[in-house]
């Protein structure tokens, strides 16, 4: 029996100081971020970058923000030292901030991850006037549209539903696309439809619920627009991937998502995708009055990280311009450093431009104009410690969309909203 | 009732009265005590200890993400979550499951247990396939019953329910979900009620159907009066699992158009708000829900308590 013991005892001894060895000999910075389908690649030019002095290694977290959010936050919340770098969706900046469960940026690495940054994603790393991360991507949604189907794509979304209309009369396809599952995508629906028909949600401050006219109207659309017979019929359980599946599918005419999908096309349908179009969000009150919602994620650092400065510059390599450039060209995410939109040099600058082989932001990231164009009006969601709370509560009452009933569905948002952001109440 | 009362306060007087033990009798029950400890204790960290620290954090406010704000609150969580909406849907809805979802393994349990115990040919093999649905992990059972049900990729919505979601509605997530906890629990009930059934003498039966019960009359009047315990514990285990119902949800529907479960609404709060008081009320209310339903059972429908044989001392 004490033998026994004795072994055992070794043995854990003997694991713990492997692991500490390991550490020893080549110091590891745990990446805990978003599937990307090609940011290996991108840690793999990181690796060769830091020459040794250690190795970051790419934690996939689950597919969906709030898997992502629960497994970053059950760790930090347990004081967890394994994390070191973390992919934070742009709305948890704030929540990460106030919960002390990543530093502020300072210094050399503040000027670095700021430099030449867009004000839209700059502001979703900040919180209350400070810096707690690197912006690595933003993102807008954009209409996708076949122009085999639809030539001119819609303006408006009262255009889009007329459409739709008439390209299911003539047996078409005709659906709008949208993600309409009880989820964060929905409440980014709602968002940018607000902002498009000039409402609020919140106040400026974040502070206060305004619900005014246009978020009424918003309502009134988004209801119109599920209840139609106008979308997919499993509107209800589509996230931003069914959305795209279904595009590809051949089943909608509209698709509401963030750029990725064109990437997505271009891989699995290259034939077709010079037809495969895009056009500025659809506006409420008349063309050219449409605004996305922001997207993206910020990279920050954990507070219980064992290797603060390597985290730093790891993030701040992750995210480099040219690493920005690389993941937009191949897995579709929009940089959040301007002079990349307007970077005329190939991927491998080295080789000359090729289309297929060697492509630059204007051959394979087309859409790059109306994306920054977007950019510069989209809607940043509230900046808020409980953004959680309030974006359970509002997918859970405005879903299912055909359901709302604009006056009273406001009413419900109103004062369910108010204690959400007290962090009172429970949540569905 | 009255009478048994009379009974332990007899017996307590008794024991009052009994003289003082010798120095051996304690000797030995000093080592009896001693050699119960160590599993006293474990059983004390890994139950006690979880269940009173979440009583003891149902009554605090406490956000992990203001954690300068954590204060005694008192009742005041159980207020909350008791006069909420949301609590209650998910509270109907539980029931609802584990009603429907019980009825129906308790009859096709049935079903299968009888097929198993007669089966003549190939009884082994009977018996492994009837268990396969079992040893399936829920989540991976939950996920192909999720692609089955969605369109264009699934079978069954495209069979069944072409054009619609049928994933999407309250209704049909309803059944879908009932549909999902049957196929994966049926088996554990048709075992329990086997060796329910392996209690039944045979020359019982023999004796009813000389005095010319039917197979229907022999069923009802000689096999289940003689199962009960067993059927009664089957029912209990199965109630108490189906109440927790977690996993098919989280899976088929993450609880969205009303179909959550108490469980799913107390992962909600705890894990995904970090409302470590809200979250706890919630976890001690199924706690308290889960042990009136075995007390119910065991009091008023004469459940036996596993491990106790009935009428023995306890």
């Amino acid at each position: 029996m004490r033998k026994v013991a004795a072994v055992l005892g070794a043995t854990i001894v003997g694991a713990t100081t492997l692991t500490a060895c390991g550490t020893e000999g080549g110091m590891k910075i745990n990446v805990y971020y978003a599937p990307e389908d090609n940011f290996q690649t991108v840690v793999d030019n990181c690796n060769t970058q830091a020459n040794g002095r250690y190795e970051i290694v790419y934690n996939k977290l689950p597919r969906d923000a709030d898997g992502q959010r629960e497994q970053m936050v059950r760790r930090l919340a347990a004081g967890d030292e394994s994390l070191d770098v973390l992919g934070l969706d742009v709305t948890w900046v704030p929540e990460f901030a106030e919960a002390g469960w990543v530093d502020e940026w300072e210094g050399e690495h503040k000027a670095q991850a700021m430099a030449d940054v867009l004000p839209g994603p700059l502001e979703t790393a900040q919180w209350k006037g400070k810096l707690y991360a690197a912006p690595k991507n933003t993102n807008v949604q954009l209409l996708w549209y076949d122009e085999r189907i639809t030539p001119e794509p819609p303006e408006t979304w009262d255009q889009m539903i007329q459409m739709s209309r008439q390209l299911k009369d003539q047996g078409k396809p005709y659906q709008i696309l949208f993600t309409g599952a009880q989820y964060e995508g929905l409440v980014v629906v709602y968002n940018s439809i607000v902002e498009s028909a000039g409402g609020r949600i919140l106040s400026e401050d974040g502070e206060q619920v305004v619900m005014d006219q246009g978020a009424i109207r918003a309502l009134d659309l988004l209801k119109e627009v599920s209840s139609s017979g106008l979308t997919d019929p499993s509107l209800t359980n589509q996230q931003e991937d069914q959305v795209r599946q279904a595009m590809q599918d051949g089943r909608g005419a509209f698709e509401l998502n963030w750029p990725f999908v064109y990437a997505a096309y271009a891989e699995e349908k290259p034939d077709e995708l010079r037809h495969f179009k895009w056009a500025p969000y659809p506006g409420v009150n008349g063309p050219g009055s449409g605004k996305s919602t922001i997207g993206g994620y910020d990279l920050a650092v954990s507070a219980y990280s064992q290797h603060k400065p390597e985290a730093y510059e790891a993030a701040l390599c992750l995210r480099s311009p040219e690493n920005q450039k690389f993941s937009a060209l191949m897995d579709g995410v929009p940089p959040t450093v301007e002079s990349v939109y307007t970077d005329p040099t190939p991927l491998d600058p080295a080789k000359p431009a090729d289309e297929a082989e060697n492509p630059t932001m204007a051959t394979k990231y087309p859409m790059k104009d109306t994306i920054l164009e977007e950019l510069k009006t989209a809607a940043v969601r509230p900046l808020t410690p409980a953004y959680q709370n309030l974006s359970t509560v509002m997918s859970k009452i405005l879903s299912p969309p055909s359901a709302i009933d604009p006056q009273g569905t406001a009413d419900t948002l109103r004062q369910q909203l108010t204690d959400a952001l007290d962090s009172k109440g429970v949540i569905p | 009732m009255s009478h048994a009362v009379k009974e332990v306060r007899a017996k307590t007087k008794q024991a009052k009265a009994k003289p003082a033990l010798s120095e051996g009798k304690r000797a030995e029950r000093r080592l009896g005590l001693l050699l119960c400890a160590p599993a006293a204790i474990v059983m004390i960290a890994v139950t006690a200890y979880p269940i009173i620290y979440s009583i003891w954090l149902s009554l605090q406010r406490y956000d992990l993400r203001f954690p300068d704000e954590r204060e005694f609150v008192g009742f005041a969580n159980y207020a909350a979550v008791l006069s909420n909406s949301y609590w209650w849907t998910a509270f109907g809805t539980t029931m609802f499951l584990t009603i429907v979802s019980v009825a129906i393994e308790l009859v096709l349990g049935m079903t299968l247990a009888l097929i198993m115990h007669r089966t003549l040919v190939g009884r082994g093999l009977v018996r492994t396939v009837t268990l396969i649905p079992y040893g399936i992990v829920t989540v991976v059972a939950a996920f192909s019953w999720y692609y089955a049900w969605t369109p264009e990729t699934g079978y069954l919505a495209n069979a069944l329910a072409s054009g619609g979601a049928p994933l999407t509605e309250q209704w049909t997530s309803l059944w879908i979900i009932i549909l999902a906890e049957v196929w994966k629990t049926t088996p554990f009930m048709a075992l329990l009620l086997m060796a329910g059934l392996a209690l039944v003498p045979d020359d019982l039966l023999k004796a009813a159907s000389m005095d010319g019960a039917n197979a229907w009359q022999r069923f009802t009047k000689v096999m289940v009066p003689v199962m009960k315990p067993a059927i009664l514990v089957a029912l209990l285990f199965r109630t108490l699992d189906a109440f927790r119902v977690f996993d098919n949800i989280f899976v088929l529907t993450k609880g969205a158009n009303d179909t959550s479960s108490v469980s799913m609404q107390t992962y909600n709060n705890l894990i995904k708000g970090l409302n470590l008081g809200i979250g706890s009320t919630m976890a001690v209310l199924i706690f308290i829900t889960v042990a009136l339903i075995a007390f119910i059972f065991i009091k008023v429908f004469g459940t036996a308590a596993p491990g106790s044989d009935q009428g023995g001392k306890r």
